[in-house]
């Protein structure tokens, strides 16, 4: 595990800051490695990812603005229970909506729209940032959070569709000659394609850097 | 013979780790060294054995009993980090020496999500009270086996040279994909 930063509240980064953050610099996937069980379960395909990237993006986004509106009246020795019955509560809220308007997506993500509750990004954020900051910083900080972690979560997913059925979003892309590659959405497939995205990822970080100090 | 299936198939066949992915935060974080890999398995062993049996009994006779099963993520979490906290003094007073032991991995399991995937898992097969306890003990010793075949892996792997952008998760995670491919071989054990 990559040690998460814990920034000071500082007033001085733009709300753009706060949001865009959570896209490349401090990605929730790829560079803080937080939540791994969903990203791994639930990305056979980009719509499953994307579900569960929004879902996420809904439990966190008001468990930090609930979380970050009564940061002064919660005792900081019991901070930890009360957040998380705080998620606990938007978790159960998501799974209803889900299973009311959208059976087959709930039917696909399962036991695993109930354990975004221990979702590490979402305790990770309400410590880091919204239990520090005012509320509508926290706001953007745990929406654009929610983006970063969707937007990773459809890119393995779009991977592991691709080679696994030759499809996205359902749509034949690669053709009838295209034999697809079955482990690629069994358990191992979910291994193997976060690992390498993740050593893409540094790739390119790096490259950057040292095309920065070359420069 | 239900229980040993049970059992068989929480172990190796949908081993918690490699096929369900729940725990796999400890699995990446703790699995340097392979006696505290080993601390950790117990630890977790022993939680969700104790947590399968209260959460099936909260299930059973409160949530059933008043008809409040949407209570049943609060409930649980609840109950699974009060549980956690109760384990640690009860240790900490009676067996100093494992408290010693396992230091640290104790409260990092409430946050364990394989704890919580357990209850869950149980009460959506809607398990007995034995298969339940038998379930959450395979599980626990499915747990402790990946995480140490894992840190044994990775004692190696300090040792050799790998690219730059694989250091660190990057190259645990594909060796997870091995070793899960590995697994896969056990998939044909009860199929029969």
């Amino acid at each position: 595990m990559t040690d998460i930063t814990i920034e000071a509240p500082t007033k001085q980064r733009s709300i753009l800051f706060e949001f865009a953050k959570g896209f490349v610099k401090e990605n929730p996937t790829f560079v803080q490695v937080l939540g791994m069980c969903p990203t791994l379960a639930v990305t056979t395909t980009v719509v499953n990812g994307m579900g569960m990237g929004l879902a996420t993006l809904f439990v966190l986004a008001l468990s930090g603005l609930v979380a970050s509106a009564v940061k002064r009246i919660v005792p900081g020795e019991v901070r930890i229970p009360v957040y998380t019955v705080i998620i606990a509560t938007f978790v159960t809220l998501a799974d209803l909506f889900m299973r009311a308007y959208v059976p087959p997506l709930s039917k696909a993500l399962g036991p695993y729209v109930p354990l975004i509750v221990v979702n590490c990004i979402i305790m990770g954020r309400i410590e880091a940032f919204a239990s520090k900051n005012p509320v509508v910083p926290s706001l953007v900080d745990a929406v654009g959070m929610g983006l970063g972690f969707t937007v990773s979560l459809m890119v393995l997913g779009a991977l592991r569709e691709l080679l696994g059925h030759g499809t996205l979003f359902g749509v034949d892309i690669l053709g009838p000659g295209f034999r697809p590659m079955l482990v690629m959405v069994l358990p191992p497939g979910a291994f193997l394609s976060l690992g390498i995205l993740m050593a893409a990822f540094n790739a390119v970080k790096d490259r950057n850097k040292l095309v920065l100090v070359g420069g | 013979m239900t229980y040993l299936l049970v059992l068989i198939a929480a172990i190796v066949v949908n081993n918690f780790v490699l096929t369900y992915f729940v725990g796999i935060c400890p699995f990446i974080g703790v699995s340097k060294k392979l006696d505290s890999a080993l601390s950790m398995g117990i630890a977790v062993t022993f939680v969700m054995t104790l947590t399968s049996i209260v959460t099936w009994l909260i299930t059973h006779f409160i949530l059933i009993k008043l008809n409040m099963p949407y209570l049943e993520y609060v409930a649980y979490i609840v109950v699974i980090a009060s549980l956690v906290q109760f384990v640690e003094m009860f240790i900490k007073k009676t067996l100093p020496s494992l408290y010693k032991a396992l230091g640290i991995f104790l409260p990092l399991i409430t946050t364990n999500c394989a704890i919580l995937f357990v209850a869950l898992l149980q009460a959506m097969r809607s398990y007995g009270f034995l298969e339940s306890i038998v379930f959450g003990f395979g599980a626990g010793v499915g747990f402790t086996l990946a995480i140490v075949i894992m840190a044994g892996i990775r004692e190696q792997l300090e040792l050799s040279d790998i690219p730059r952008p694989f250091q660190g998760a990057a190259v645990t995670l594909v060796t997870a994909g091995v070793l899960a491919l590995a697994f896969m071989g056990f998939s044909g054990l009860l199929s029969a």
